[in-house]
């Protein structure tokens, strides 16, 4: 385990690289299903028949 | 037959994307498990040690980051000769997509840098032409927002789009023109793939992966613009009356 988090003393690289990958990839999903629903539910209330 | 612009028509666009969504996103979920399963299991490179598996991050990242500028200028044509609002929705929203990916090419090449080359950033071709094509994406994304009337900012930003896409032959061959400190072709060239397949699958698994993740935020992010555009239809016609 340690062998696999050490990557062959380039940890400093390639944790780095994967963590920015993996939280940008995330944050963007998130802003973008968040931004969809919120969009969804604006419209919706919208077109409720007003009585 | 139908022609290009009945399928490009929003009703029929919100349908046919609410079908193809679970399975892009299903897709690309499954393609970045295998591409993440394949690349780490993957032996250390003879040269690059286990920094090769950077690649395996960066290479799809800069592959979409260079399609989605690609897709955005088509769509910008499309929008400033038929001026289909469809195709201005699209380039609009692949914007903000293609500039994360750009970022993510940046930094993950940057960190593979460091200790492949001995320095996080050069100002060679290939670095430089990509930063560039972050500036554009940046600057594509502040047009839009500076502009307040939607036709005039969808016109001024196709034109931008449309300057900028001359970057992408630039990037593309950057390191055949010049002398970089970026490697040359190494996977799409004449001869074939210098890489061996034990990082040539995990490399093409991320790269389905991401490609499908890029379609699938899209899609979502052109289905909220479609709403958006409704909802404020509605608001103005609420307010007229």
């Amino acid at each position: 385990m340690s062998a696999f988090l050490a990557q062959g003393g380039y940890a400093a690289f390639i944790w780095p690289a994967y963590g920015a990958s993996v939280v940008g990839i995330l944050c963007a999903v998130w802003l973008v299903v968040s931004q969809y629903r919120a969009a969804r539910t604006r419209l919706a209330l919208l077109e409720k028949p007003k009585p | 037959m139908p022609t290009i612009f009945e399928f490009a028509n929003p009703k029929r666009f919100m349908t046919l994307s609410a079908r193809l969504l679970p399975w892009v996103s299903g897709v690309a979920v499954l393609a970045i498990a295998a591409g993440l399963w394949l690349g780490f299991t993957a032996p250390p490179d003879y040269q690059q040690g286990d920094t090769v598996r950077i690649m395996f991050v960066h290479v799809p990242a800069a592959w979409v980051a260079m399609m989605a500028y690609g897709l955005m200028a088509v769509a910008s044509l499309f929008g400033l000769v038929w001026h289909h609002p469809l195709a201005d929705v699209a380039a609009k929203s692949a914007a903000p997509l293609g500039a994360l990916f750009t970022a993510l090419a940046l930094i993950t090449g940057s960190l593979w840098g460091k200790p492949m080359w001995g320095t996080y950033w050069a100002w060679d071709a290939r670095l430089t032409s990509f930063l560039i094509l972050l500036f554009l994406y940046l600057g594509y994304i502040a047009l839009w927002n500076a502009i307040e009337d939607e036709v005039r900012a969808a016109r001024a930003t196709a034109i931008l789009a449309l300057v900028g896409v001359v970057n992408l032959p630039i990037i593309e061959f950057s390191v055949d023109w010049w002398t970089t400190l970026h490697q040359g072709e190494s996977i799409i060239r004449k001869g074939g793939p210098l890489i061996a397949p034990v990082f040539l699958w995990p490399l093409f698994a991320m790269a389905i992966g991401y490609t499908a993740l890029f379609f699938a935020l899209w899609m979502l992010r052109m289905r909220t613009e479609i709403i958006q555009r409704r909802t404020r239809t509605l608001l103005l016609r609420e307010a007229a009356s």
